[in-house]
């Protein structure tokens, strides 16, 4: 099998350690760290969140392969100017004000770094000024808020009024999610879309920063 | 530890069974055959041969349970070891001999085909849960004098778990133990790997008919297990309490046992039974009911306590579509018998008192046995100790998902039952088609249906058992046998 091909499957199968030895390998064989990174990690991580999507493997899966993904972005990290991995967008995720729960967060962040995309997490209990303030900060065009409970999903509302106060509505997208919320509740407080789970905010995510 | 359930305590057992002994040798029971009654007498049995009826000693009943085996095993049409019917362990199997079929298409009972039988059989070889075939129901396009015989050469032709099964009259035992002989290829080979369990009833009360006595002989002489199947009905043809009705089953099975080991000592046999109360709102008789199921959990801690593996009639339901009540019901016995360590638990698929037999039940019904078989696995310390490491690692990674020790033994400690059973949330679950558990009940008999191979025995000997069916359908005037069949 091609180097790129195995460091593919290698993460696919979540092994972290051979995706460490083998993009070793494919770095001592000359291979850019740009090309790695499209055509082995991405690429496998594409797989993985599509197999995900038609339910052929689960949760745990993906974030073994994430894992693997992460391992193999380290090393190549250091070959990018400024230590910057070339992405294809920024995206601000968090859990809203007075939340503490951040698992559905936290696979949402996953899958994002998993398509490519950097990740800009703010943690939980995060204040509606705190997303808009990072995601103007730092030229993100995307912000993800994430709620479990019925008392604080309405921060998601602030966080909309205040990108519209700010003049900030539809140049940065608002996506929300969690088990409370729903797609008619992101067009009742105005936010751009509803992910019903990590694979659909990627899909979303893609959509709209391939429209820009 | 294995979680267990217990109805009885040992002495109420000791005097249930020293009951049952007293009505054996003191009261006596009936049985039309006059080759049983021979036999009993030359054991040392008081004999009426005149008014059928006879009188057991305690030394005869000691003996039978001496020479009983405490176990055995079965296996499949390829000599594989599959069911083990000893200790606790269970297993489960169909339901048997309904006479009637629910049309999963159209909602509607009729006659069973050959083609819904073989349907039947390839679906059951799919079942990771189901651990032999029954002879379910009864194919109504074929001769009823071959009705018994037809059901097991379907099954040993077209799937490989062994078969629980039993005959209709006398005659037929001949064909049965013939299709079996030509699988095996000797009588040393099927003695020595048993293939099927044959279902004999004594008549309550108090009573064994020509034909099912004459099976118990029959099976014995081939060593086929035996499995009892007596029904004492309680408040009817028993007595209305539940203790009355065991010192009833009790006699009933005692007699069996008996008259098995003196025809060959070390027959294997179960200590089964198909026991129900009597509902006098509808003159009915309700496998599902609790009490029924007591009785069967009850008389399985009877059998337990005399040495022997153990039946019961227990995971299905009286409702006449596969409906809460349907669930209820067969989840409820399957939970109790596999509680109970009942070794062969007899019913998935089965509904309206054992008299209607539902494909899609049976797929929902495995997956009610999955649930208990994982059940009586326990609770067991699995890395557990000492527990700071795995804590430490969830406050610092937030979760467990793929930590080690979840990866060690997800598999081992979460059942993940199959499609039938719904876990999707709404969304997911509108997603796919917001589908009933009829539509995924009939998506996944479609799906195991599809993933059916035939089965692996070598087509000498299926020729043969052809051969052997034809001939015996061609004594009953049936030129050929239904197309579909071979």
């Amino acid at each position: 099998m091609d180097l790129l091909a195995n460091l593919s499957q290698s993460l696919q199968d979540g092994d972290d350690e051979k995706v460490a030895a083998l993009t070793k390998e494919a770095l001592a064989a000359g291979m850019s760290a740009k090309q790695i990174l499209d055509n082995a990690l991405i690429s496998g991580m594409t797989v993985i969140g599509n197999r995900f999507k038609a339910h052929e493997i689960f949760l745990p899966d993906v974030l073994l392969s994430a894992r693997a993904m992460y391992a193999g972005l380290e090393l190549l990290k250091p070959l990018f100017l400024k230590d910057d991995i070339p992405s294809r967008g920024k995206v601000v995720v968090g859990t809203v004000q007075g939340d503490l729960h951040d698992i559905g967060k936290n696979l949402v962040s996953i899958m994002l770094k998993g398509a490519g995309y950097e990740v800009i997490d703010l943690g939980n209990d995060v204040p509606p000024e705190r997303f808009v303030d990072t995601a103007v900060a730092q030229g993100a065009a995307i912000i993800g808020l994430s709620a479990l409970l019925t008392t604080t999903m309405p921060v998601m509302s602030q966080v909309a009024a205040l990108l519209k106060e700010r003049g900030l509505t539809g140049r940065i997208k608002l996506i929300i999610g969690g088990a409370p919320v729903s797609d008619a509740y992101a067009r009742e407080i105005g936010a751009d879309a509803y992910g019903f789970d990590a694979v659909k905010a990627v899909e979303i995510v893609d959509r709209f920063l391939m429209r820009q | 530890m294995r979680p267990t359930v217990a109805f009885l305590n040992r002495e109420l057992i000791e005097r249930i069974v020293a009951e049952g002994r007293d009505i054996l040798c003191r009261m006596g029971i009936a049985i039309h055959n006059p080759a049983a009654l021979k036999l009993l007498s030359d054991g040392g049995a008081v004999v009426d041969v005149s008014r059928h009826h006879v009188r057991f000693t305690s030394d005869l009943i000691d003996r039978a349970l001496g020479s009983a085996p405490k176990g055995f095993k079965l296996y499949d049409v390829m000599g594989e070891e599959a069911v083990d019917l000893s200790g606790d362990r269970v297993n489960y199997t169909p339901g048997s001999a309904a006479l009637n079929f629910l049309d999963g298409a159209t909602g509607l009972m009729r006659r069973p085909t050959t083609a819904d039988y073989i349907r039947y059989v390839r679906i059951v070889s799919g079942m990771p849960h189901i651990a032999s075939q029954s002879t379910a129901f009864i194919p109504g396009d074929v001769h009823e004098k071959i009705s018994d015989s037809y059901r097991l050469y379907l099954s040993l032709l077209h799937g490989e778990k062994p078969v629980v099964t039993g005959t209709f009259t006398i005659d037929s035992f001949e064909i049965m133990k013939d299709l079996q002989l030509a699988v095996r290829g000797s009588e040393a080979a099927l003695k020595a790997k048993p293939l099927t369990v044959f279902s004999c009833c004594p008549t309550s009360p108090l009573k064994w008919s020509t034909v099912t006595s004459q099976n118990v002989i029959d099976c014995a002489r081939y060593h086929i297990p035996v499995e009892f199947v007596a029904m004492p009905l309680s408040g009817f043809i028993a007595p209305v309490t539940l203790v009355g009705t065991l010192i009833q089953h009790t006699a009933e099975t005692l007699s069996g046992i008996v008259l098995s080991q003196l025809a060959n000592p070390g027959t294997p046999i179960l200590y089964g039974g198909s026991p129900a109360i009597f509902d006098v709102r509808y003159e009915t008789t309700p496998m599902g009911a609790v009490e029924t199921e007591m009785i069967d959990c009850a008389y399985a801690e009877i059998g337990k306590y005399l040495g022997l593996p153990t039946q019961a009639y227990i995971a299905l339901s009286d409702a006449k579509q596969l409906d809460a009540q349907a669930g209820l019901e067969t989840s409820m016995g399957a939970t109790l018998a596999a509680l109970a360590g009942i070794n062969n638990i007899s019913g998935p698929g089965m509904l309206d008192f054992e008299s209607c037999f539902s494909l899609e039940k049976l797929v929902v019904d495995n997956e009610i046995c999955g649930m208990t078989l994982r059940m009586i696995q326990g609770i067991e310390p699995k890395g557990d100790f000492p527990s700071l490491g795995h804590f430490t690692e969830l406050v610092r990674e937030g979760h467990l998902l793929i930590s080690k020790h979840t990866r060690r033994y997800r598999q081992e400690e979460i059942h993940l039952p199959g499609p039938v059973i719904d876990r999707a949330n709404r969304s997911r679950w509108a997603e796919e088609g917001s589908k009933t558990l009829m539509e995924r009940a009939s998506a996944e008999i479609n799906r195991l249906e599809a993933a059916y191979t035939p089965s692996r025995l070598p087509d000498d000997v299926k020729g043969e058992l052809t051969r052997l069916m034809t001939a015996e359908a061609r004594r009953y005037g049936m030129d050929k046998l239904p197309r579909e069949s071979r």
